[in-house]
């Protein structure tokens, strides 16, 4: 393994950190002109140098690292943490993703965002976002990757009340945002854990290639703590069970935000953090094992949630939280590879999904309700053509790119022995076809039923829009064909080149492979057909049964309750501390009282002591006087004893 | 020729200091204080003087012409204000000039 000094890597920040602050600053006074080209194009710049590093990194041997110290940020005593970056494959594949998709959701949002007023600040937040992403996954230290990670946090916060004057869009990136502060609280405490174990034996880092090089210093417990608590923080950001309810209400921001922060990047830092310390996740069986079935619980509970909404926005989102539900199913098992392999085919085709689906309401007015859709396909081909493909993507039929990735995470799953799992997987792979097929069908087929007043004016978006789809619909396609199972024509690309960053797996035992693809393909073939029968053939059919099983209709409809639980047993009880014991008691009596009470004494002082200030010389004089025979009877007590 | 004793001196200077400590804390005519506070300083004066004489050394005496100067150049200054505070207030009572409080 050969490091490389590489400066160039500061640029890939320089860009977007530029992009900032001229959209913050100046983007509102020179318009909207520079704005559309300043905002995009940085993040195109970036992605330039991220591919001039890529080709770099694959002209040195396998196993290299591209790096740059740009300053040295922490020294404390020991413990130091510098700005550095590196990029190795699994850098270079997330940095790809991020700026290569973000570049095009960019491009979107120019259209996206034409009609609104706050263009500037959008862009800041946008490009803001990208800097942060981009130091989350070219840190060399979890120090600095926490940064990124934060910074990632904040901007989805920002975005998700992008538009703040709704108080539910101000509550959705508030939940965003408490939510994440919990998984945040987990990351850093983890973090706390390897500094001390490792801190503990004079190895004072918390560089990855540092605890990398001292694994020998963590027993089975410490690095069972030290994970279990960064699994915290990477469920609060991935939304896995329990932290997953931000997800689905972040889906206030606008829908580019959807598409870039809450499908396609940021929401994968959880599974990048878990590929990124795979050698440490690997000495605690215990947290692979909960890492899966979380994975594989979340993917099939989300899966069930978004059979029944009728918020387009919303199955999405469900669905987000299913697919990343599969990647720790993935990591989870071992099957790095695999989980960062679907991490990048989903970030093309949910980043596709969500975009297909703001052009859907671009052309509606904004309307997110499936049932109030239909028969669109002839009046927007473009998105319909696009979203099609990105059904097919999601619902891993071959040779769309889900395919390859899923089917890759559920053989893993399957030869690591964990049935059970795998049961769940194949499960909501028939969910998944079923619901987005249900989306497709809802939307673009059938009779229209869209409202009057917005069926008149239903458009095709404009190019800046469909341009990206059409982009992000050819790698939904194509963008599986680096990762082909073993032994067909060029075999798994990807895994060959990920292999040094996050170790190989290997499975217990071969053969069965094209069975298992078998099965879940006849599955996700299955969903389809029902979707089509329910939607398309009998369109009573899912009346009928969600009247026959009203209570587990209504059990999904209502997501489980789970936020009405949450509500019941976190929120209201925190706030109800917060509002008598803390507000009425602590705050109000107490701390008021101090605060107040200091004001009071200092004034009743003042209105006692202001009654010395007569006026009168003579009494000043007076006092003077006594002062005088006071220190007269001093010196002579003095000087007589 | 006749010497008076020391004590005797700084017994006079004490009661005139005293007189002039009264004066000003009792009298309420500012004119009267004025005069008092004169009192004091001569007090203070004879006392140097005295002193001087006694230790068989010069400073006392010096000293006591700076405060004769200073005297001169305070019940100028004094004399003014008190002219001036007359011209507006109309009085040189002490008691109705307490505007400097709460």
């Amino acid at each position: 393994m050969t490091t490389v000094h590489f400066p160039a890597l500061g640029l890939i920040l320089l860009f977007p950190a530029l992009g900032f602050l001229f959209n913050l600053f100046y983007g509102a006074r020179w318009g909207r002109r520079w704005v559309n080209v300043v905002g995009p194009g940085v993040i195109f710049a970036a992605f330039a140098v991220v591919f001039v590093s890529f080709i770099r990194l694959l002209t040195l041997p396998a196993g290299s690292v591209l790096t740059v110290t740009l300053w040295r940020w922490i020294q404390a005593g020991p413990f130091h943490a510098n700005f550095t970056l590196q990029m190795d494959a699994l850098s270079a594949l997330m940095t790809l993703i991020v700026t290569g998709v973000g570049a095009l959701i960019h491009v979107y949002s120019v259209g996206y965002m034409a009609h609104d007023d706050d263009f500037a600040r959008f862009f800041a937040y946008l490009n803001l976002f990208e800097l942060s992403m981009l130091i989350l996954v070219l840190a060399d230290n979890l120090v600095l990757m926490f940064m990124g990670w934060e910074g990632v946090g904040l901007c989805s916060y920002l975005l998700i009340s992008f538009w703040y004057t709704n108080p539910a869009f101000a509550y959705a990136g508030r939940k965003a945002f408490v939510a994440n502060r919990v998984g945040d609280a987990g990351f850093l405490l983890g973090m706390f854990t390897i500094v001390a174990t490792l801190g503990s034996h004079g190895s004072w880092t918390l560089n990855f290639g540092g605890i990398q090089s001292h694994l020998a210093l963590f027993t089975t417990q410490t690095a069972t703590i030290a994970t279990l608590l960064l699994l915290v923080g990477a469920t609060g950001k991935s939304a896995q069970i329990p932290l997953y309810v931000w997800l689905p209400d972040a889906m206030a921001g606008p829908t580019p935000v959807s598409a870039l922060i809450h499908a396609a990047t940021m929401v994968t830092a959880g599974v990048y953090m878990i590929a990124r310390l795979h050698f440490l996740f690997a000495l605690a069986p215990t947290t692979m094992e909960l890492v899966a079935t979380i994975g594989a619980v979340t993917a099939i509970y989300a899966g069930s949630i978004a059979l029944v909404q009728p918020d387009i926005k919303k199955v999405l989102a469900y669905s987000t939280i299913s697919q990343l539900g599969y990647m720790f199913l993935g990591v989870g098992v071992g099957a790095f590879t695999a989980g960062v392999f679907h991490l990048m085919t989903h970030a093309f085709f949910k980043a596709l999904l969500f975009l297909c689906a703001g052009s859907v309401m671009h052309s509606l007015d904004g309307e997110q309700d499936m049932f109030k859709m239909g028969g669109l396909r002839s009046k927007i081909p473009i998105t319909y053509a696009t979203m099609l493909i990105a059904t097919l993507a999601i619902s891993a039929l071959p040779p769309f790119a889900g395919f390859f990735s899923k089917d890759q995470i559920l053989e893993s799953v399957y030869n690591s022995g964990h049935h059970g799992l795998w049961i769940l997987g194949i499960i909501t792979a028939a969910m998944t076809s079923f619901y987005m097929f249900r989306l497709i069908f809802l939307t673009f087929y059938g009779e229209s039923r869209v409202e009057e007043a917005k069926a008149h004016h239903i458009h095709e978006s404009p190019s800046v829009m469909t341009t990206p789809l059409i982009i992000l619909a050819v790698l939904s396609i194509i963008g599986g064909w680096i990762g082909l199972p073993e032994h067909v024509l060029w075999g798994n690309k990807l895994s060959a080149f990920l292999a040094p960053s996050v170790g190989e797996f290997t499975p217990i035992m071969h053969g069965s492979a094209l069975m298992l693809t078998a099965v879940s393909l006849s599955l996700a073939l299955l969903g389809i057909i029902a979707a089509w029968y329910f939607y398309l053939v009998a369109p009573g059919m899912p009346y009928l049964i969600a009247y026959q099983l009203k209570a587990g209709y209504n059990l999904l409809l209502n997501k489980y309750y789970v936020d009405e639980l949450y509500n019941l047993i976190i929120t209201r009880p925190l706030f109800w501390l917060s509002t008598l014991v803390l507000g009425r008691v602590i705050d109000a009596f107490i701390i008021d009282g101090i605060v107040d009470g200091a004001g009071l004494m200092v004034e009743t002082g003042g209105q006692l002591s202001r009654r010395i200030e007569t006026g009168n010389v003579q009494q000043y004089a007076f006092v003077y006087v006594l002062g005088v025979l006071a220190i007269v009877a001093y010196y002579l007590y003095l000087v007589t004893h | 020729m006749m010497t008076v004793s020391y004590s005797w001196l700084m017994a006079l200077s004490a009661a005139i200091f005293t007189i002039g400590v009264a004066g000003v804390l009792i009298r309420r005519n500012i004119f009267v204080m004025f005069m008092s506070i004169e009192l004091m300083l001569n007090a203070v004066n004879l006392a140097f003087v005295t002193m001087a004489r006694r230790m068989g050394s010069m400073d006392g005496q010096v000293i006591v012409f700076f405060v004769m100067t200073v005297a001169a150049a305070e019940a100028a200054v004094g004399l003014a204000i008190i002219i001036s505070i007359f011209r507006n207030r109309e009085t040189v009572n002490a008691d109705e000039l307490k505007l400097m409080r709460w």
